[in-house]
């Protein structure tokens, strides 16, 4: 479709528009409304070159809005209205609109939806459908998420950590949708991901997309009917995405071969040998608690310590999985969960139970709490005599 | 993060302060209240909180399966001593922190003589529907 390939022009054409002299809020808004015009005429009357119509027709809107605004204010036009002929913008201009669009000032839920529409190329409905809020708040949202960042200059190094942490909080979110549905959030971070990965060769870019890839080639298997939830030891692993699989293992491994190391090649490299697997008895269990060493280094957080316990229940038996689990705090998001599981393997069917029943009222998602439920009802189902 | 906010009719915790029932209010103390419950709203659209509000009739019934080729079965009006839901507000906000200070603007909305009413409203977490990392 002549569409295609139109979202990624967005984030280049806001930079020729801020070279030109507007100011970014009022660049991002000329280019959403030019994207908006061109998904309605594109089909029908296709532009010999998208990235000049898309220009010109925002720098249209763009100087119609400053003439508005002038005649309101009775003030001078601010901006010349000849564009200058600068040079094209570079890497680096569409590198700094990610560090803005994902300030740290900004609420996380703002930087997702500035991210979306400003690099993402994402029109505000498309994303108000997503979030399921209505259109005039997300709206809001953005044109407040730009409020708070006016005046923030474009031409400083962001921080590449808070960009990557919006791209992985879009991409969880699409984690377990309907694809069908609506825009799909996974896709469109992996999208992004790329982009970003072909701007800048930082090692933890390539590992949070390869990370993204493991993650998303077992998405068929993950869900199955009326969105039940299928845990990675029942899913069926033939129908994993090799090709996915493949890529994100060469991703992850010129990531690290430059040798330095993130939280988000750590990720990734477990994703690999779970994705490597061909059975949950068969995985290198050992490694992947190696791997959760070197991710408790980078950063010592409960959740993954939780996550370690785990799988030093797989590597070394359910009793050291539970010692493993023993200093952590109980009012952990999954601690009743991860404790049910390792209890059962330990042969504890009646403390089983009640975990999974405990872990099942303290859910925070639908198919978490239903998926636990199941749980509590098989290993109540097993004592039954 | 999504919270309804609830309004119940009856049920929740003894009202704070005595209120009579809003038919019981004079014409400007009802327009007072709507406005005052449709400005909040405007205003969460404008701070990008808003998601939804609805208004439930006091009217109704329990319903329920019969049995196979048997009409359902009805039970109402409800009674007078059951919980009874008014009508509720989504929201989509940053924190459970945020969601109790923007309960707490909407429970002050005006009543009789113009003094907020200090209503019970009862805000509850929506589940999900994205499972964290369960693997």
């Amino acid at each position: 479709m002549i569409t295609d390939g139109l979202r990624e022009l967005v984030p280049a054409v806001i930079g020729v528009l801020v070279r030109r002299g507007a100011d970014f809020a009022s660049a991002e808004d000329a280019v959403q409304e030019a994207l908006i015009r061109a998904l309605e005429t594109w089909p029908d009357d296709p532009p010999r070159d998208p990235k000049a119509w898309l220009v010109a027709a925002a720098w249209r809107k763009f100087l119609d809005a400053v003439r508005s605004e002038s005649s309101r204010q009775g003030r001078e036009l601010a901006v010349d209205l000849e564009p200058p002929a600068g040079p094209v913008t570079g890497a680096d201009d569409t590198l700094r609109l990610y560090f803005l669009c994902a300030h740290p000032t900004l609420p996380a839920a703002s930087a997702v939806a500035l991210t979306l529409r400003a690099v993402g190329g994402l029109t505000t409905r498309q994303i108000a459908t997503a979030y399921l809020v209505p259109e005039a708040t997300m709206a809001q949202r953005i044109s407040r998420a730009k409020k708070r960042i006016e005046g923030l200059p474009l031409d400083q190094p962001g921080d590449l950590g808070t960009v990557l942490r919006v791209l992985y909080l879009v991409f969880n979110e699409g984690y377990g949708a309907d694809s069908t549905e609506h825009t799909d959030l996974a896709d469109e971070a992996i999208r992004i991901a790329r982009q970003l990965a072909a701007l800048t060769d930082d090692p933890e870019v390539a590992g949070l997309l390869a990370l993204m890839l493991l993650h998303h080639a077992r998405r068929a298997t993950r869900t199955g009917a009326g969105g039940r939830l299928i845990p990675l030891a029942e899913q069926d692993r033939s129908r994993w995405d090799t090709g996915m699989i493949a890529e994100g293992v060469a991703v992850l491994q010129a990531a690290l071969a430059r040798d330095r190391l993130g939280d988000y090649q750590a990720q990734a490299a477990i994703a690999a040998l779970h994705a490597d697997a061909p059975s949950t008895a068969e995985t290198d269990w050992v490694q992947i608690v190696e791997w959760y060493d070197e991710l408790l280094a980078l950063t010592d957080s409960p959740v993954v310590r939780l996550n370690r316990a785990v799988a030093v229940g797989e590597a070394d038996g359910a009793q050291a999985g539970l010692a493993a689990l023993a200093d952590l705090d109980p009012d952990l998001p999954r601690h009743a969960a991860v404790a049910a599981h390792l209890h059962e393997r330990a042969g504890d069917l009646a403390r089983a139970a009640e975990l999974y029943a405990e872990a099942s009222r303290t859910a925070t998602s639908v198919p978490e709490r239903d998926h636990l439920t199941r749980e509590t009802a098989r290993v109540r189902q097993l004592l039954r005599p | 993060m999504k919270y309804l906010m609830l309004k119940h009719y009856r049920g929740g915790p003894t009202p704070a302060v005595d209120s009579p029932p809003m038919d019981q209010w004079t014409p400007e103390e009802v327009d007072a209240h709507m406005t005052y419950m449709s400005d909040f709203a405007k205003r969460l659209v404008e701070t990008g909180e808003f998601v939804d509000s609805q208004a439930l009739s006091a009217e109704g019934a329990f319903v329920r399966h019969d049995g196979e080729g048997r009409p359902p079965v009805t039970d109402g009006p409800f009674a007078e001593t059951k919980d009874l839901i008014a009508g509720w507000m989504i929201i989509d906000v940053e924190s459970w922190d945020r969601a109790l200070e923007l309960a707490g603007e909407l429970s002050a909305a005006p009543g009789a003589g113009g003094r907020p009413i200090h209503e019970w409203l009862e805000v509850r977490p929506f589940l999900t529907g994205v499972p964290g990392n369960t693997e």
